[in-house]
């Protein structure tokens, strides 16, 4: 009886049942603290950019920040949050859609009468998605500080973009050249001249992830030039 | 006072000898990884600091307690044909159990752990128990039989972790145990410890003490 094939696939579609109750029930348990520890990530991730690291300082996110979200033609869009916008999940609908509009959030820091702006970028990785911050200087032209983080990246190689090692070769670079056309900043291969001002070096044995990384800082910060060139006139 | 140290006395001992056997075997003489050499991959790869480790072991001998239970439990209705899928499916649904429980309580332990927690699955040590031992025997002993492995397992990487982060990175938990004057006469971290390799060496330390101390496992 145990052999016949009527017990074998009662029995496998009764555990596959069972099985995805229970999955399903956590999961929608389990939820709202995830969000909400996602939520503290994001906040912890903006407000590092600017120097705030403190361990409670994403409580006072609202008072530290100013959210904005704007369009392609650098307006202020009203009516919705920064933090409701998912932006891996705008660009993949873009890309198949071209009329898709896009909208990107904008975190502005103020400190001692100075502006920082903080960019949000969202990218793909070797395995997954990637993301980061970009905290622009008050010129917005000199990055002052970027994180990164990854979905997936493997450990020792591409997963190296979220190590302050990386992160920190951006300080102080520019993403305007000498003629001021937007050149971004590129994560590229081998040594370095001096002075460079548009180059970091990539991950040895990480190069799609840090090519990733190159598209994202192209693609997602000039989107948010209009708004940048506005708000310098 | 008297009388309760007599009942404690006459009370059967809580496991028998067998029952004791099944839980202090696999921490040493037929431990999962150092005899068995299962289990070694998450071994190398979350052993560079304690606390992931402790909660990677703790998160395994959840998932290898409930698996060996669930499957030793169903053991006389789990069709023959089908039993690795089957146990692979309550394994995987532990382990995401597992890993929604992480994400939601601890999450920056979550995130280290990344997809090391989904890869407790593929845990030799957890499949090789139900195969072994969960599908032929009582929901009881199974328990044990878990237990006993899984702290196996937990012990070694505790261990390994403990020689890792020390060495590595002067920490033990997160917090600095090795002073400051130390490093200033000239110490340096292990740079060593903290690439998987460091784990390879420090296994076949423990091997290797293990082999000295009982000598029934060298070979003629």
């Amino acid at each position: 009886m145990r052999s016949s094939n009527n017990y074998v696939l009662t029995f496998a579609v009764i555990m596959t049942l069972v099985a995805a109750v229970l999955l399903a029930g956590a999961a929608t348990f389990l939820k709202p603290m995830q969000d909400a520890n996602r939520k503290k990530e994001k906040q912890q991730n903006i407000l590092t950019v600017v120097g705030k690291t403190g361990e409670n300082d994403y409580k006072r996110f609202d008072e530290l920040i100013t959210s904005l979200v704007i369009d392609e033609n650098g307006d202020v869009v009203e009516g919705i949050k920064a933090f409701d916008i998912d932006l891996a999940m705008d660009k993949r609908i873009k890309a198949k859609d071209a009329a898709h509009k896009l909208n990107y959030p904008l975190y502005v820091f103020e400190e001692n009468g100075k502006k920082t702006y903080i960019l949000q970028l969202a990218g793909v990785g070797l395995w997954g998605p990637i993301w980061g911050y970009v905290a622009l200087d008050e010129d917005g032209k000199t990055i002052k500080e970027v994180v990164f983080d990854h979905k997936g990246e493997t450990p020792g190689l591409g997963a190296e973009i979220n190590t302050t090692a990386f992160e920190s070769q951006f300080q102080n670079k520019r993403i305007f050249n000498e003629n001021n056309e937007f050149v971004s900043v590129q994560v590229t291969k081998g040594a370095k001249p001096e002075g460079e001002m548009h180059k970091v070096d990539a991950i040895s044995g990480g190069t799609i992830t840090s090519n990733g990384v190159s598209n994202m800082l192209m693609e997602d910060i000039q989107f948010y030039l209009a708004y940048l060139n506005k708000s310098q006139s | 006072m008297s009388a309760v140290e007599t009942k404690v006395k006459e009370a059967k001992p809580l496991l028998s000898k067998k029952d004791r056997a099944l839980m202090v075997d696999p921490l040493s003489d037929n431990n999962p990884i150092t005899i068995q050499v299962l289990g070694i991959c998450s071994a190398l790869a979350v052993t560079t600091q304690m606390k992931p480790t402790a909660v990677m072991a703790i998160s395994v001998l959840a998932v290898l307690v409930f698996a060996n239970l669930t499957v030793s439990l169903l053991r006389n209705a789990i069709p023959s044909r089908i039993r690795i899928i089957v146990q692979l499916t309550v394994i995987s649904v532990l382990v995401i159990l597992v890993d929604q429980i992480l994400q939601a309580f601890v999450y920056d332990v979550s995130k280290q752990l990344s997809v090391f927690v989904g890869l407790i699955i593929t845990n030799c040590i957890i499949m090789g128990r139900l195969e072994a031992f969960a599908m032929g025997n009582k929901p009881g002993p199974s328990v044990l039989d878990a237990l006993g492995n899984a702290a196996g397992y937990g012990w070694i990487i505790l261990a390994v972790a403990f020689a890792r982060e020390l060495f590595g990175s002067g920490k033990l938990f997160g917090f600095q145990v090795i002073p400051d004057v130390v490093y200033q006469m000239g110490y340096v971290n292990n740079g060593l410890m903290l690439i998987p390799a460091g784990a390879l060496f420090v296994i076949a330390i423990i091997i290797w003490i293990q082999r000295s101390i009982n000598q029934k496992f060298e070979e003629a």
